[in-house]
């Protein structure tokens, strides 16, 4: 479950068809009340929403992929139910988001198509790789995290079918992160082979994951507009100072050590992590980080190896209809 | 090549005895029985159950919003369908 | 040092009960390799539940083998630290998954054994697996209905579909005969009513699979021969792969807790 601001500012929102009608959607939208499929709204309100819910549909998918990857090798058969079903809750929830973005009347194929073709974007997070049995304990505390923070807000946004469908994935997604944070604690009490390699998964997670929030607020002029639309409700950075106050005295308990020793505690208590390397996010958002090629091409693979059953299906269902209307013609 | 849509389900569940089948939400599916299987692998997973209606969503006839005060804002005024429009002395008890 | 293979004392119950979890942890393990790789997210989806039931059935039916056998073995090294040698799941469910089309016909072969097996299991007068074959039979049995419809769709869908399910089915016959027969271990169990006989279901499950396999316009093999060995551990070449993988972190850190 992971939405990312990539958000990119909609310059059509200027010339917007109907200034009066535009006046009472905003009015509407001030006084918390909720958008609905066929409601007007503005064309850059469905657009905007309709690349966010894609693209937070696409992360849920190629987010299967990295802990997919260890489902075969969970070193438990408790473990391995535990991943077998996460991860197929990560299926179902981009099931529900294209379900959400359908309603602003693009199709499920149309969307997918679009991230198959690398037009449409997915959480930079996804771009990394799974080494170890560690990473997976990482993904389900940090990356859940840190994903449980972008979308318990989304619960209240403005677009009613977006709202409904992350108040059922946060509920769905209540024990992912208990999931991930039972396994590090785990590896933390095991071996110093098991701990060594909670620290490595840390190493490797810690960054990439603060930047899971998007590019810092001075540098993202793009948010206003879904802040506007109660689309957003809080800022890329405050949103990652909450994630990481609540995850280092988290860290400290399970005795692991927060990849930055430049990261301090201001007056007010927050901890002040180090400079993030923003360039290597870019880098990755633009097609760079070491999985984005293999995560494309396995999305791609199950697609096309997938069409002759679609296919079938499809023909099908055109068959027994035509049976049941000659049937019913006889 | 562009893939082909597949149809649209809107899926209806009854949660337990006694309650009526609520929407919870949709999915892909190429015919009903198909639509059935899926909605009880993808919506009944924590025991959400007991019961699915599986509907086409190009079945479904909605109102219109931009007529939502021709449809609906006339029953606002009729409040003596309600029981409150009614006074009744204390004494009197429970009616 | 890779830890050593446990060893099993095979007393017939503690085999039965091994080969009936060993059935369900391999063909689990199987659906859960098409997770995030199949044709449609709803069939991702269906997969994953029907993976999710055989792994329940697998534990539950490996902590019981633990608890007959009464030593120091659990679930975990019955799945992790038993050689291929030692494992004993029908040839048929460790066949790689193949396309959707080798998936569904050898989950459609095998649901519609287990769908019967268990239905009669339910009579143990072994509690516990009466009350493990209770659970298993409803899994089973939509398993069946799942893979059933999908057989129909892809033997009757179109000409691809067909040819693919068409060689699943011919691929896959010679693994079916292994889920009617029994050995000598067995036969003790059946006479005293605590396992079922397996060979008087053949001719029910033969019509069930028969009436959907007419359905699916889909041919049934001619051929009689069957392929056995699972039972005792000699099993085909795909299975060691699939344990290698499986087992590879419990063989890779010996004793560790996960």
């Amino acid at each position: 479950m992971y939405t990312q601001a990539l958000n990119t500012s909609d310059a059509d929102d200027r010339n917007v068809e109907d200034a009066a009608r535009a006046a009472a959607f905003q009015a509407r939208i001030g006084a918390d009340e909720r958008i609905e499929p066929n409601d007007w709204m503005p064309a850059a309100y469905r657009k905007t929403l309709t690349r966010q819910i894609s693209q937070h549909a696409h992360s849920e998918i190629v987010g299967m992929l990295p802990e997919g990857n260890w489902i075969t090798r969970a070193p438990t058969l408790r473990r391995k139910a535990a991943l077998l079903a996460k991860v197929q809750d990560e299926c179902g929830h981009g099931l529900y988001l294209y379900a959400a973005a359908e309603t602003l009347g693009s199709s499920r194929e149309e969307l997918v198509d679009a991230m198959l073709a690398g037009k449409a974007k997915y959480s930079s997070i996804f771009n990394y790789p799974t080494l170890t049995w560690a990473d997976i304990g990482t993904i389900g505390w940090l990356v859940d995290g840190a994903a449980i923070m972008n979308q318990i807000p989304l619960c209240r946004c403005s677009y009613g079918p977006y709202a409904r469908a992350m108040i059922r994935v946060c509920k769905e997604e209540s024990f992912h992160q208990r999931q991930g944070f039972e396994i590090m604690l785990t590896l933390c009490r095991g071996t110093d082979e098991q701990k060594a390699m909670a620290q490595d998964a840390l190493n490797r997670w810690w960054w990439p994951v603060l930047m899971m929030f998007g590019p810092p607020d001075k540098a993202s002029q793009h948010s206003d507009t879904s802040t506007k639309w109660k689309i957003k409700r809080f800022s890329n950075d405050e949103l990652r100072q909450k994630f990481i106050d609540a995850t280092v005295p988290q860290a400290q308990f399970l005795g692991l050590t927060i990849p930055d020793p430049e990261m301090k505690q201001d007056e007010a208590g927050h901890w002040v992590p180090g400079p993030i390397d923003w360039e290597e996010f870019k880098q990755v958002l633009a097609g760079n980080g070491p999985c984005n090629r293999d995560r494309l091409a396995a999305r791609r693979k199950a697609h096309d190896e997938g069409a002759w059953v679609r296919e079938a299906a499809a023909a099908y269902a055109e068959k027994r209809k035509r049976r049941q209307f000659a049937q019913a013609a006889e | 090549m562009a893939t082909p849509n597949s149809p649209l389900w809107e899926v209806f569940i009854r949660s337990r005895n006694g309650l009526s089948h609520k929407h919870v939400g949709s999915l892909h599916a190429a015919d009903a029985t198909l639509a059935l299987q899926a909605a009880r692998d993808i919506y009944t997973r924590r025991g959400e159950g007991l019961s699915i209606w599986v509907v086409p969503s190009n079945a479904i006839t909605a109102s219109d919003p931009s007529e939502k005060g021709m449809m609906f804002e006339p029953a606002e005024s009729k409040i003596y369908r309600h029981p409150t429009f009614y006074d009744v002395p204390e004494e009197v008890g429970h009616m | 040092m890779p830890i050593a293979n446990i060893q099993v004392s095979e007393t017939p119950l503690v085999l039965f009960t091994l080969r009936r979890a060993d059935d369900a942890l391999i063909l689990g393990h199987r659906l859960s390799e098409w997770c995030g790789h199949a044709p449609t997210l709803e069939e991702d989806m269906a997969l994953a539940n029907m993976g999710l039931d055989l792994l329940g059935q697998a534990r539950e039916l490996y902590s019981y083998a633990a608890k007959v056998e009464g030593k120091a073995n659990d679930e975990d090294k019955f799945a992790y630290l038993r050689d291929v040698r030692q494992y004993r799941n029908l040839l048929l469910v460790e066949q790689p998954n193949g396309d959707f089309a080798r998936t569904m016909v050898r989950q459609f072969f095998y649901a519609a054994f287990a769908d019967l097996y268990w239905r009669a299991m339910m009579q143990s007068k072994d509690a516990t697996l009466a009350a493990i074959a209770a659970k298993s039979e409803k899994e089973s049995a939509y398993h069946l209905r799942h893979a059933s419809e999908w057989v129909i769709r892809l033997g009757d869908g179109t000409e691809e579909s067909h040819r693919r399910a068409q060689t699943a089915i011919d691929d896959l016959w010679s693994f079916t005969g292994e889920m009617f027969a029994i050995d000598d271990s067995d036969r003790g169990l059946i006479d005293a009513g605590i396992a079922v006989d397996p060979a008087p279901l053949q001719p029910q499950w033969l019509k069930t699979i028969t009436a959907v396999a007419n359905e699916a316009t889909l041919a049934l093999p001619a051929s009689n021969w069957m392929q056995q060995g699972g039972r005792s551990g000699r099993h085909s070449e795909h299975l060691g792969h699939l344990l290698s993988e499986l087992q590879s972190l419990q063989r890779t850190f010996p004793g560790a807790t996960w």
